[in-house]
């Protein structure tokens, strides 16, 4: 039995606190002198990276080796895709080695669906497009549930999303999972780097709101903006958007700064993190471990106690 | 009309059926030799060769659509002149008019000739060719109309792109004019679509897709009303997709400006919500929009804003539309489901329905000489023979086209074509294409 992770939405807020209760135990085995447990032995996990990135796909195969499956890497720039071959014969063509599940980023919205509608292997999203990256969501909810201390949930959290959300899966697949718990969601964004049709609260004015806020989540900014002219310059993005060493000292000091990297320093972030008592950003790259063994194991696993396999020893 | 008084080939006739064409509604038995209708009386010394049980079925004009992408030359992987006409038969065509985007452009006289032949070489149904209106479809030079317009092209368009430079559209106009010919524009400002995969709106911003925004027809739409309006030359919009793009033709006709529009059967019974299931069967230019563009495009054929229903039957090979949505090409096949989508999807008299599958795109295409004539004596025999109330679901792998890119499995359908008769005889028989 295995099932697939493709968005927040379809996992559902019963989804998401299950996941997150999982990575709990996860991340109690990511404290031990030796955190490698056998849970998924004799399953393949086979990353298929359509972009760029290497800190999700280390993420997860680190993730997937700590819990014992065996891992491979479909690297796309020594693929047969460069020699025309469809996404559709090279996923079959995986899938036919026995492959247990796909961890597939792609840079087209909806890619992750289709692999689903053409494998029985399990399908976990790593990103597609500007849509969804619905592990991210997950480890950013499991941050700030850790770092809060808010096992039950987020009822009343104030979170702020600043930047370019209309060009972001981690803006959607994160405002998703902090809604599902239960948190009041801000977009803070110029129009321009806003999808057209806005259902969260929005504002350009972060000045207005950065007092009463739980979490600030910064997005990076990207250069390409510019020439398209949904901002003029880096200056004034900064100036209006970024968490200046001004706008550090109004954020109460209880409140979260994360970003899910990697961080364009002087842009979005114009202050050393080390001075901020509340950034967790290197929380969330840790955290990332624990969430992605937590969704590997939800959908590989068939025992649903997650303790049974994971306390039986590593053999030698 | 050359009509000889007497007959002396087969005869045919079509008794029981409901006649139905410009003049109305009418129980009539139709009578068929050498190519033409003739009077039941000429034949009534002598039993009809082949008579045809039309009863409970509409007989009308046969139906002409002004948008078909046959393909060939160039992609005939995804279809040829010949699978599509049999694709068009089956959906009651006898005439269709042939986009110019092939490769190469049917930008000059010998491409337009070779599309023209291999229509007539297939033999099921008329293939009428359109001219691009710049060479290569590159937006920079004209093609040379007049040639074309000798070599018998009376439509002229980019489709697939429309002219963006507006300096060379009212060029184009101008010199046309008085060539007996129409423009039909692709409405679509590139520059505020660029990497556009779906309509621009709650479902784009949903799933993080580069949004079509209906502006963009919308500003070519009013450029070239005002082109027209200051040129004088006719403008016929294909496929027009948005609620605002139907009230501006609307205001235009209102204005007396010579302007046609045609709607396609997706953008009156689709909407970009199916884009949800990533599939790009759904993917489509302009895209699916919302039900209220859908319902505004309905209207605007019910009051006869829009004049025809045209398919933009655009054939794809499954291996393009099985990508994802941002790499998939655009473009649905349609010439074998319109009837069934419009009589499902429309809250209009039969007889409309017809005259937009018919008689007015007829008209628009200056094919009004040989299709969409009134079922009277004289008339050429292309006709169309359908049961109006069959309810029935596409099946893709039974669809004569080569490729079988439907949006419609799923969606009801009603009304079914039963025959075709071309010039005098059938292209389809029962269902089924006789050639």
């Amino acid at each position: 039995m295995s099932r697939s992770l493709l968005s927040i939405d379809e996992l559902g807020a019963d989804g998401v606190m299950r996941i997150l209760d999982l990575a709990d135990t996860m991340a109690e085995v990511n404290r031990r002198p030796n955190p490698k447990v056998p849970a998924l032995r004799g399953k393949t996990v086979c990353s298929v990276f359509f972009e760029d990135s290497t800190r999700t796909r280390l993420s997860f195969e680190t993730a997937a080796k700590r819990l014992s499956a065996d891992t491979m890497t479909f690297a796309v720039s020594q693929s047969s895709l460069n020699k025309g071959e469809s996404l559709k014969d090279t996923i079959e063509t995986i899938a036919a080695m026995g492959i247990d599940a796909f961890v597939i980023r792609h840079g087209s919205t909806g890619a992750p669906w289709l692999v689903d509608d053409w494998t029985n292997a399990a399908v976990l999203n790593a990103g597609d497009g500007w849509h969804s990256h619905p592990t991210q969501g997950l480890l950013d909810a499991y941050t700030v549930r850790t770092c809060l201390n808010r096992p039950d949930g987020f009822d009343g959290l104030r979170v702020a999303i600043v930047g370019d959300i209309k060009h972001s899966r981690v803006a959607r697949s994160t405002t998703a999972a902090f809604k599902a718990l239960g948190a009041d969601v801000t977009w803070v964004a110029p129009t321009t780097l806003l999808p057209p049709v806005v259902h969260e609260h929005a504002t350009e004015r972060l000045d207005d709101i950065i007092e009463d806020l739980d979490v600030l989540y910064l997005l990076r900014m990207q250069n390409e903006r510019m020439t398209e002219a949904l901002v003029p310059n880096l200056r004034e993005y900064t100036t209006r958007f970024g968490l200046t060493p001004e706008r550090a000292k109004r954020l109460s000091p209880q409140c979260l700064v994360m970003h899910p990297g990697p961080v364009n320093r002087g842009v979005e972030l114009a202050v050393d993190p080390s001075e901020l008592p509340g950034a967790v950003i290197n929380q969330q790259v840790t955290n990332g471990i624990s969430v992605r063994m937590a969704v590997l194991f939800d959908c590989l696993s068939a025992n649903p106690d997650p303790t049974s396999d994971l306390e039986r020893p590593e053999l030698p | 009309m050359n009509q000889s008084p007497t007959t002396t080939g087969p005869t045919i006739a079509i008794v029981g059926g409901t006649v139905i064409d410009r003049n109305g509604e009418r129980r009539a038995d139709v009578h068929v030799a050498d190519g033409h209708i003739v009077d039941g009386s000429t034949t009534e010394s002598g039993e009809p060769d082949t008579t045809i049980d039309a009863t409970g079925l509409v007989v009308c004009p046969g139906f002409v659509d002004l948008h078909t992408h046959l393909r060939e030359p160039g992609r005939e992987e995804a279809e040829t002149i010949e699978t599509g006409s049999r694709a068009a038969a089956l959906g009651g065509y006898t005439a269709v008019v042939a986009m110019p985007n092939t490769d190469p452009t049917q930008d000059c006289v010998s491409v337009v000739e070779f599309v023209r032949r291999q229509g007539i070489a297939a033999g099921l149904c008329d293939v009428h060719p359109s001219g691009s209106i710049t060479v290569g479809r590159q937006g920079t030079q004209l093609t040379p109309f007049a040639e074309l317009a000798a070599a018998g092209v009376t439509l002229f368009t980019d489709d697939g792109n429309g002219v963006q430079n507006p300096q060379l559209m009212r060029r184009a106009f101008e010199y046309s004019k008085s060539l007996g010919v129409t423009l039909a524009q692709h409405c679509e400002v590139e520059a505020l679509t660029g990497g556009a995969v779906m309509h621009e709106g709650d479902c784009c911003s949903h799933l993080g897709l580069p949004g079509w925004p209906s502006l963009a027809e919308e500003l070519m739409v009013h450029r070239d009303i005002e082109l027209v309006r200051l040129t004088g030359a006719p403008a016929h919009f294909l496929h027009l997709s948005t609620a605002g793009s139907v009230d501006l033709v609307r205001g235009a006709k209102a204005d007396g400006l010579p302007i046609t529009a045609e709607a396609t059967p997706h953008h009156i019974s689709l909407t970009d919500e199916l884009l949800r299931s990533y599939s790009a069967i759904y993917k489509v230019n302009p895209p699916l929009r919302t039900m209220d563009d859908v319902e505004a495009v309905r209207a605007g054929l019910a009051d006869g804003t829009i004049d025809a229903i045209a398919t933009d039957h655009a054939p794809h090979v499954s291996e393009s539309k099985e990508r994802p949505l941002d790499q998939a090409p655009p473009g649905m096949v349609g010439l074998e489901t319109a009837l069934g989508v419009a009589l499902a999807h429309l809250d209009m008299p039969l007889v409309d329905v017809i005259a937009a599958l018919s008689w007015k795109p007829a008209s628009i295409a200056r094919l009004g000489d040989r299709h969409g004539r009134d079922i009277e004596a004289g008339s050429p025999a292309n006709l169309t023979i359908f049961d109006p109330n069959e309810d029935w679901e596409v099946v893709p792998a039974l669809l004569a086209s080569k490729s079988h890119n439907t949006p419609f499995v799923g969606v009801p359908l009603r009304g079914k074509v039963r025959h075709t008769m071309l010039n005098g005889a059938f292209t389809v028989l029962d269902g089924k294409a006789t050639r």
